[in-house]
């Protein structure tokens, strides 16, 4: 078992592994996307109260997923880095954070453009929702800052992986924001009591664009791991093999 | 103790530490950390004096009162507990209505009455079809304003 598991992880291994399922990540995502984008665009009723304003959600709810879950796959990356030594760990994190920030950025922005008619306001300083998503986007650049501002990649994975450990407890404030204080952002409506708050017309193209993003997520991400392993193991004899072989790097 | 077992250790007491700390942090700015104050808390006297915060609740139906030719309007904002009254001049927001949420941001004044200098709505988490809410509203008399047990005792000082 873990012998596999670490044949799994090896950087040569993963290397070719993310080539085969980038593809079946991608497509599939992408349909999902198309579908979701038209059904909620073109099928979905409009709201009762918003009218068509509430179509941005099928945006802004599956890249604020998104966010938090590429920081929850750093913040894990960066534990299995620091208890196994996996390589291709800290390589996960690393190649996370800049797709988290920009999804998180996605996020804030589709959410601010929606609450300037909705709320009456694009920001509100203060609001416990707003707020902890921000200081996630802060986390994700403190983390590529850290980074780059070491030389030593052994340093740099350790250093960045407490901070994003540490920065953990945000993913509980942002979910958590809504229900513990009085927040402008209204409370979850897809892990509500008693079943999601949403017609189904509303609901199954929001499904569809969650699972979309994160399929499209998963393949950008592991674009990103291959360039990641490649840059990091780029002294080893694999990576010399590969680029040197007919057709190489492919 | 292998390395590994006390990295282990490590991590898990760095993500224990760190969880406390922003528990106990988060606890003791618990007031600062709401956004807005509830109309209890306003009615019971548990509110900022002199100087500005908002209030938050539901725009009580038919209590919306605009005077002839200007900007001037007042409504009443329940809890479903307590109500108080708000003065606004202004713009609204697109989902301000009679028992909506809304958040006012203002000062309170002398006479009860909440001066408002900026108003935002609130949305609630539930997205349905217009005929969907109408048929809904048929069978529900007032389900904004439906209360599980019935309206509780306003308590002020």
């Amino acid at each position: 078992m873990w012998k596999f598991f670490h044949h799994l992880t090896s950087p040569p291994h993963f290397y070719r592994l993310a080539a085969t399922i980038i593809p079946w990540l991608a497509f599939p995502g992408l349909v999902l996307i198309a579908y979701g984008s038209y059904a909620g665009l073109f099928v979905a009723p409009e709201d009762y109260q918003q009218g068509d304003a509430y179509r941005i959600i099928y945006v802004h709810v599956p890249a604020a997923y998104v966010s938090i879950m590429a920081y929850v796959l750093m913040a894990v990356g960066g534990g299995c880095g620091l208890i196994w030594r996996l390589k291709l760990a800290h390589a996960v994190g690393a190649a996370a954070a800049p797709l988290g920030a920009a999804f998180t950025f996605l996020a804030l922005a589709t959410g601010s453009i929606w609450g300037r008619p909705m709320w009456g306001t694009w920001w509100e300083w203060g609001d416990p929702r707003l707020m902890s998503e921000l200081i996630m986007l802060f986390l994700y650049f403190g983390y590529m800052a850290l980074r780059a501002a070491i030389d030593e990649t052994a340093k740099a994975d350790k250093a960045s992986a407490v901070l994003a450990l540490v920065g953990v407890v945000n993913v509980v404030i942002v979910h958590y924001s809504v229900v513990w204080w009085n927040s402008l952002h209204q409370g979850p409506t897809l892990l509500k009591k008693g079943g999601p708050g949403m017609d189904a017309d509303m609901l199954y193209p929001l499904l569809a664009m969650i699972l979309g993003f994160t399929l499209v997520f998963g393949a950008l991400l592991a674009r990103r791991i291959r360039t990641e392993v490649l840059y990091r193991e780029r002294r080893t004899r694999w990576v010399r093999e590969l680029i040197l072989a007919p057709g190489g790097g492919r | 103790m292998k390395p590994r077992q006390q990295r282990m250790l490590g991590v898990g007491l760095t993500a224990l530490g760190v969880a406390i700390a922003a528990g106990l942090t988060l606890r003791s700015f618990d007031e600062n950390m709401m956004f807005f104050v509830d109309v209890s808390d306003v009615v019971a006297g548990d509110h900022p004096m002199e100087r500005n915060f908002r209030i938050g609740g539901l725009v009580v139906e038919g209590s919306v009162e605009r005077e002839e030719g200007s900007m001037e309007m007042t409504f009443r904002v329940t809890d479903l507990q307590c109500e108080i009254g708000v003065r606004y001049s202004g713009v609204l927001p697109d989902l301000f209505r009679e028992g909506q949420g809304v958040v006012a941001h203002g000062l309170m004044g002398a006479d009860g009455i909440f001066v408002a200098d900026k108003i935002l709505a609130k949305h609630d988490e539930d997205y349905m079809a217009p005929e969907v809410a109408e048929s809904l509203a048929r069978h529900v008399a007032d389900q904004t304003m439906e209360l599980p047990d019935g309206p509780a005792e306003c308590n002020s000082q």
